[in-house]
């Protein structure tokens, strides 16, 4: 597979591998029948990401969108974070394979997920796209 | 296989490489190199031409013949050259069919043919033809019997592999060409993988189609060869010049198949002794891959080509895998979607049952002749203590997704 330098530092050394105790929201998109599955966890102060962690199954590509998408996000703003784009996350790795550009997606719907969990558990309506 | 470089005053870096996708493609061997080089320099002649330089050419193309016909029992003008195994099955399957169709328009294959034959066939398809996909079963195992069952009036064609290319798994050839004689119904076999490795006779096996490929037996890419049993009523695929007694046109590729004459002859004098160095090699591979928990073995154990090791581990996804042990300098291949371009996962895995969610973490080791026992141990350190062991923490992951499938 033809990555970036940038990707192959993401997937070597992935920022924010793991999981939080308690976190404030849990986003699990992908299936395992496609192969990549991602899960996010936030934890959130005010309406600031405070620190972010992931954890995920997948290829080259899905692990280094993961890292990327969580360095992008975190001491964000939800909405900001909300506004995040899988074009936005592949470009930060300074491209992704064609056939790759849905796992940038999958970094994008698992921050939708994770925002929405966290409104939920507060009561609050979740957004739409 | 280990390759130490020095580089600056003083400093040692030590950049090994492991090399374990032999059934991608091999290495060409000295001797076959040796074989090759007059071809490519000063024996440059096309060997139609009826002076000396052509006449060179074409003694080296018919000892290239003959070298391959004694190694699977045949006749030299039973083999055709082509451009490689691809070429071959595509000829056979759809020669065979369309020279034919006035008899039958049913094929037989199995499920986890190469897709140069899977998908001749699809192609076939849409001409008219009919065709059955045998099952295999959890082995990659092809029944006779099932294949008994399936036969019709109309069957012109069995097409079933010698061994798998992914898994390895060795079919019950002799049997089935038994039973293809028995029905007088033309029977090709995708021996590709198998050459070096399974000693082949074509006049035992009842064979009367069979491809081969030189790489992967450690002759040059890009040619290969069909052979055809006299008598065995084809069509022509490639039309022009009356080269292969105007069978397939195109000038030979001469060096090359100077070349894959020699690798065949050297391949399948040395099974024997090379295959007991591999199986040794293959078995404490998959004894010591099987103590990681949570690993499977796919293919056949004992029915299965004396290089193949295929392991499937549920906690890693295949391309990973393959980036992570690239970093150790280690090359191998995997089954998994994310690997290829299609993002379909290995349709080998798929027939014999292995479900979606861990096809994907299969890994695929073929091993070759410079493989040796200290790189079997790197491999299975490299594996086990710094690729698989940290994904232990995926564990939790993965079966929560596997459950909520």
């Amino acid at each position: 597979m033809d990555y970036s330098a940038k990707v192959m530092d993401h997937f070597s050394n992935p920022r924010n591998m793991g999981s939080i105790e308690n976190s404030d929201g849990i986003g699990e998109v992908g299936n395992a029948k496609c192969g990549d599955i991602m899960k996010i966890f936030l934890k959130v102060e005010g309406d600031r990401i405070a620190d972010v962690k992931f954890q995920t199954f997948g290829c080259g590509a899905a692990i280094a969108s993961s890292s990327m998408a969580t360095e992008l996000i975190k001491g964000k703003t939800l909405e900001e974070a909300w506004k995040l784009s899988n074009k936005a996350v592949a470009e930060a790795l300074d491209g992704l394979p064609p056939i790759k550009m849905h796992c940038s997606m999958l970094a994008e719907e698992a921050i939708h997920e994770a925002i929405n969990d966290h409104l939920r558990k507060k009561g609050l309506e979740p957004w739409n796209d | 296989m280990i390759i130490h470089n020095c580089e600056g005053v003083g400093v040692t870096v030590e950049n090994m490489t492991i090399y374990m996708d032999n059934s991608a493609t091999t290495p060409v061997r000295k001797e076959v190199v040796e074989e090759m080089i007059p071809y490519l320099t000063e024996n440059f002649g096309n060997p139609s031409s009826i002076y000396d330089l052509g006449k060179t050419s074409k003694h080296a193309v018919e000892k290239a013949r003959k070298r391959v016909a004694y190694a699977i029992g045949a006749e030299e003008n039973e083999i055709y050259f082509t451009s490689g195994g691809t070429e071959s099955d595509n000829w056979a399957i759809k020669g065979i069919a369309f020279a034919n169709r006035n008899k039958g328009k049913h094929i037989i294959t199995s499920s986890i043919e190469h897709h140069a034959v899977l998908h001749a066939c699809k192609w076939l398809e849409g001409q008219g033809f009919e065709v059955t996909y045998l099952p295999v079963d959890k082995y990659g195992m092809v029944s006779p019997e099932d294949l008994k069952n399936v036969i019709r009036d109309d069957t012109i064609l069995i097409s079933i592999m010698l061994a798998n290319n992914e898994i390895g798994t060795i079919q019950p050839v002799d049997q089935i060409g038994k039973i293809a004689r028995e029905n007088r119904i033309y029977f090709h076999t995708d021996a590709v993988q198998a050459i070096g490795h399974v000693p082949i006779d074509v006049q035992k096996m009842n064979i009367d189609l069979l491809s081969l490929s030189g790489h992967k037996f450690q002759g040059p890419k890009g040619c290969g060869a069909l052979y055809i049993r006299k008598g065995t009523k084809i069509e022509i695929l490639l039309h022009g010049g009356a080269q292969e007694r105007k069978r397939r046109a195109g000038t030979e590729n001469v060096p090359a198949i100077a070349g894959l004459g020699k690798a065949i002859e050297l391949a399948v004098g040395e099974i024997g002794e090379s295959d007991k160095t591999l199986l040794e090699m293959r078995e404490r591979l998959i004894k010591d891959l099987l103590k990681i928990p949570k690993t499977h073995l796919n293919g056949h154990p004992i029915k299965r080509l004396a290089n193949n090791v295929n392991v499937t581990f549920e906690y890693i996804e295949g391309e990973s895998l393959l980036l992570l042990l690239n970093a150790k300098g280690v090359f191998a291949s995997t089954g998994s979607a994310c690997n290829s371009s299609s993002l379909e996962p290995s349709h080998v895995l798929t027939a014999c049952g292995v479900p979606h969610e861990i096809v994907h973490g299969s890994l695929r080791l073929s091993l070759g002749k410079m493989n040796t026992q200290e790189d079997v141990n790197t491999v299975l350190h490299q594996l086990d203590q710094k690729i698989i062991y940290p994904h232990y923490d995926f564990k939790h992951l993965t079966e929560s997704i596997l459950k909520s499938e």
